[in-house]
């Protein structure tokens, strides 16, 4: 099956790559990405997402003599403060980093800095697939514009995990959370807020619980801080003590969490990634009854780009790989449950009828939930909304 | 070359390539404490970085558990080996010594069963009839200990003693638990689990390195001489052995204490997480998004540095106080108020907590392997559900391309370290005189000051000379860390050759490179293999210079290792620790097993021919 799909996905790209627009600036970066290698600095915690980018790197070295070289990261921050020395040692060209997945804050960060080559992503043939109006997933990472900066490639929904054998009835809000937590004392937790998952857990409750969600969509002020946030911590102070060890230590990222879930030690984890359950069933980390959920009001959804930076040494190679993970086959290959799971970014309405049917006949699995049952997608918040939150909370909570 | 030249020449390298680059690394972090970091735009000296760290969210708690894990792990690692030591050594080291005297006209005048990290048989014919000798037994025992890198050992330990672990799964067998018990274990607030990690990674080490200053004091005659003077064997010790070993001691001890204050991977997997221990804190704010939060982890990084220098300052101030004390005490000649200590009690403990120790380090161990060969293993399953070699097969983690890498970089760093250790070694005795201290402290600097500390200046540094992300930076990087240990290791058999055999060849009219050629490295093969061993095993397990000198291009099995304890699959993750472990594992069975062969009719080079020809 997975073998059927993946020759099926290379002969589309075969024939994608044949009929690819002759602009002759993209056929002057292909002429210079030949022979190049890419270092894409990517988070490298998840073995399935590794073996999708050593997928890719075999392909863009078939098809156009680009090679993809994963450098794996522990935490995004690292290329950030990478590509920060070189500029230091004013190292502009040449760079080490060729292309990064990156988003929200790490975003920011490089984009105020200059640290980012572009814009090129709205240039790139395969763009056409991607719904660019203006305010929509694809050119905006958390509020901030992306004005061409980084290019999207695959989508990002925050789900909870549960073990329905142990806990069949989750909460079904955020406001929930503390009662489930004071019913079933200890089998909850979220990672630490300095990582992204545990911020984004504070967010999706900051989300549901502001009297005023338009608010969070600007920069943060003192006023506006306040008024947002006064019931997002008296609902955490009732949550807290019944957490997992009190509330007084938290699992360093989501995937020592979903090791906490797999132990049976919490019944209750988290992810940003709906088909990671499934997938983590697939590969015997999590057991056959874990299940997806999610809080009727929806959950926080953004998307995963790349970006290169601006002293990157094979810039051409870079765009090659980011224009080849927005191809219809590439995305469809990706979206494969067998292989990474992760739904795809481009517009359905886009799509010819042979892409639109290659992820029509996609396989399910029994814990992989469908687009629509995970309710409607929350906007995330102004970044400065998370820094503030994520500093306030280690105030409040770090003793 | 003059008589002193080859030791200017690498007293010169070394200060060049070792020393120079840590203190320009320190003192970029010590600028970026005082804000200044063109990096990121701030050239306006301040004190700002200083307030923010001070202000940090449970900095003062971060600093405690810093002090407390750090010093107590060190304390109870030293204060286990002591007592070992005193409760075996009436009966198991004394028995061992009077051969002594028979090897140092054959070869070494220290005896060579008394290496580091060297597993010894016993010899079947060894004349003491009395019980095994505490080297023999215990130090076959610790050298996997020190294989093991701590990362590897850290994740295993996790295993054993989280509430879901092995100890809790075999609990849970006899009382029917479905959940695991609400225990607090690893990522306990106190630091316990990291202190109790520390101590089952540093025991072994200290223990090994005592066991081989034992072995250049003339340990038998003093405890005889003492014995027939009236002293209990207890108070001997305190009084007359330990007073002789602490010099050889003390460097060790720094490096453990700095390991211990500073250390990040195993802080990560079994320390307190909110708030961590002052290293992990730094790391954290090194790797934000925000780049600003770069100036108060500078700070930080200076504070790291300070904490460690203090100790040592601590340590030394204490030998001191014991040395004038301890003066007065043997001036008032007490024999020991009860012959008996140590008494039972303290012998029953000592081997009570020992074995426990070494125990957990089995088992956590054995919790890695299991890992790698489970496909399901939840609770509470003492052994896995169902198995598989999945994980070896690499379909998910390909661990070849890494393992090449590292042994790579383990053969290069190591042959550099080992030629330039030999270098030193030489140029003194070509000198006649020992390195002076501050000649000696540059060698051991990287060991002394934290990682943390230096390298994101160092890695500044090397980038503004364009030396970054390619394999020399690495190698340069690595043998930084391995230049010492390979010292520590060969230093002192080298300095107890018999220097009768060098004059010997002089005499027949060999010169100094046919001396050192033909006959000094043949003679300590042996120890050689064992530095080179030793410096291959430092090699495989770095971690923070790999990463960031490699500018995150080098995959070692280490890297690895730790960027797959971030994600979930353990069982990945068990097979490049194992690999990480078997690594070093495998050199030191090399350095044991070729003077085996080579050395087969010469006994006393072999190091393994116990009895008397």
């Amino acid at each position: 099956m997975r073998l059927a799909l993946a020759s099926a996905a290379l002969g589309l790209a075969l024939s994608c790559a044949a009929a690819a627009p002759a602009l002759a600036d993209w056929a002057a970066t292909l002429a210079a990405a030949r022979g190049q290698t890419v270092y894409w600095n990517a988070w490298g915690g998840d073995a399935r997402t590794n073996a999708f980018i050593t997928w890719v790197g075999s392909r863009t070295q078939a098809l156009y003599g680009v090679e993809v070289r994963q450098v794996k990261l522990s935490d995004t921050a690292e290329a950030v403060t990478r590509v920060l020395s070189e500029k230091a040692a004013g190292q502009d060209s040449g760079g080490s980093v060729d292309l990064i997945w990156i988003n929200g804050p790490n975003f920011l960060a490089m984009k105020d800095q200059g640290l980012l080559h572009g814009p090129f992503s709205t240039d790139l043939p395969n763009a056409k697939y991607l719904d660019l109006s203006t305010g929509s997933a694809a050119t905006t990472d958390f509020t901030v514009p992306v004005d061409g900066l980084e290019s999207p490639w695959r989508l990002a929904k925050f789900v909870f995990v549960h073990d329905s054998a142990r806990a069949p009835s989750p909460p079904r809000s955020m406001a929930g959370f503390s009662d489930w937590a004071a019913a079933h004392p200890g089998r909850m937790t979220h990672p630490n807020p300095s990582n992204f998952m545990g911020a984004t857990f504070l967010k999706q409750a900051l989300v549901e619980l502001a009297p005023d969600a338009a608010a969070l969509a600007m920069p943060v002020t003192d006023a506006a801080y306040q008024v947002a946030t006064a019931p997002l911590w008296s609902w955490y102070d009732a949550l807290r003590p019944n957490l997992w060890r009190g509330g007084t230590a938290f699992p360093e990222n989501q995937s020592v969490q979903q090791q906490m879930l797999n132990d049976g030690e919490i019944d209750i984890s988290m992810s940003f990634d709906p088909a990671s359950t499934a997938a983590a069933i697939d590969q015997g980390l999590l057991p056959d009854t874990a299940r997806v959920f999610v809080p009727d009001g929806g959950t926080i959804g953004n998307v995963s780009f790349v970006a290169i930076p601006y002293n990157a040494a094979h810039s051409e190679g870079a765009e090659v790989v980011a224009n080849f993970l927005l191809a219809p086959e590439t995305q469809a290959y990706m979206q494969d449950i067998n292989v990474l799971g992760a739904f795809s970014v481009l517009d359905p309405a886009r799509l010819d009828p042979a892409a639109q049917a290659a992820f029509d006949a996609l396989p399910g699995a029994p814990a992989l939930p469908r687009l629509r049952d995970l309710g409607p997608t929350l906007a995330e918040p102004h970044p400065s909304w998370m820094t503030r939150l994520t500093r306030d909370w280690a105030r409040r909570y770090t003793r | 070359m003059t008589q002193g030249g080859l030791r200017i020449c690498v007293l010169i390298v070394v200060a060049l390539f070792g020393a120079g680059p840590i203190l320009a690394g320190l003192w970029q972090a010590l600028r970026a404490s005082f804000a200044v970091l063109p990096a990121i735009g701030a050239t306006a000296p301040s004190l700002a970085p200083w307030r923010e760290l001070a202000h940090l969210p449970g900095i003062a708690t971060s600093l405690r558990l810093t002090l407390i894990s750090g010093l107590g792990a060190t304390a109870l690692a030293l204060l286990l080996v002591m007592a070992v030591c005193i409760t075996r050594s009436g009966r198991d080291i004394a028995a061992h010594a009077p051969k002594r005297p028979r090897h140092a006209r054959m070869g070494t005048r220290q005896d060579p069963k008394a290496q580091p990290a060297t597993p010894q048989p016993s010899h079947p014919s060894a004349p003491s009839a009395g019980p095994r000798t505490a080297h023999l037994a215990l130090a076959p025992v610790l050298a996997p200990f020190l294989a093991a890198p701590h990362a590897a050992m850290a994740i295993g330990l996790a295993f054993v003693i989280a509430p879901s672990g092995w100890i809790a799964r075999a609990i849970a067998l006899i009382l029917g638990w479905s959940s695991p018990p609400a225990w607090i274990t690893v990522h306990d607030p106190g630091g316990v689990a990291l202190m109790l990690g520390l101590v089952i990674k540093e025991f072994p080490f200290l223990m090994l390195v005592t066991l081989s200053a034992l072995n250049q004091i003339p340990l038998h005659r003093t405890l005889v001489t003492g014995r027939t003077l009236g002293y209990g064997t207890g108070t001997l010790w305190l009084k007359t052995v330990l007073p002789q070993i602490w010099p050889m001691l003390r460097v060790p001890v720094m490096i453990v204490l700095a390991y211990a204050l500073s250390n990040v991977d195993m802080a990560l997997i079994l320390g307190p997480s909110n708030p961590p221990t002052l290293a992990v804190l730094l790391t954290r704010l090194f790797s934000d998004p925000d780049t600003t939060l770069l100036l108060p982890a500078s700070a930080g990084a200076v504070v790291q540095a300070l904490l460690v220098l203090a100790t040592f300052g601590v340590l030394w101030a204490t030998g001191r106080a014991m040395r004038a004390v301890g003066l007065v005490w043997l001036r008032l000649g007490g024999r020991g108020a009860r012959p008996a200590w140590p008494g039972q009690m303290l012998r029953t403990a000592t081997s009570v907590v020992m074995a426990g120790l070494l125990t957990l380090g089995t088992l956590s161990v054995l919790a890695l392997l299991m890992w790698s060969l489970a496909w399901r293993w939840p609770f509470p399953g003492l052994l896995p559900q169902t198995w598989s070699l999945h994980a070896w097969q690499g379909a998910q983690g390909n661990w070849h391309a890494p393992l090449i890498t590292t042994l790579v970089l383990a053969l290069a760093t190591t042959a550099l370290s080992t030629l330039l250790a030999i270098a030193w070694l030489e140029g003194e005795d070509r000198a006649r005189k020992r390195t002076p201290a501050w000649g000696e402290a540059m060698i051991y600097l990287p060991l002394l000051v934290p990682q943390i500390s230096f390298l994101y200046g160092l890695n500044i540094l090397f980038l503004r000379l364009g030396l970054s992300g390619g394999l020399a930076a690495v190698i340069w990087a690595q043998t930084l860390f391995v230049f010492p240990y390979v010292m520590i290791a060969l230093a002192a058999p080298w300095r107890a050759l018999d220097p009768r055999l060098a004059r010997t060849a002089a005499a027949l009219g060999a010169g100094p490179w046919r001396q050192l050629v033909a006959v000094k490295l043949p003679t300590l093969l042996r120890p050689l293999l064992i530095a080179a061993a030793v410096g291959g095993a430092v090699s495989v397990a770095q971690y923070l210079p790999t990463l960031f000198m490699g500018a995150g291009r080098m995959t070692t099995l280490t890297t690895e290792a730790v960027t797959l304890a971030s994600g979930s699959d353990r069982r990945i993750t068990a097979v490049t620790a194992a690999l990480q472990a078997a690594l070093p594992f495998a050199g030191f069975l090399a350095a044991l097993l070729i003077p085996a062969v080579l050395h087969r009719d010469r006994r006393a080079l072999r190091g393994g021919g116990g009895s008397p020809g």
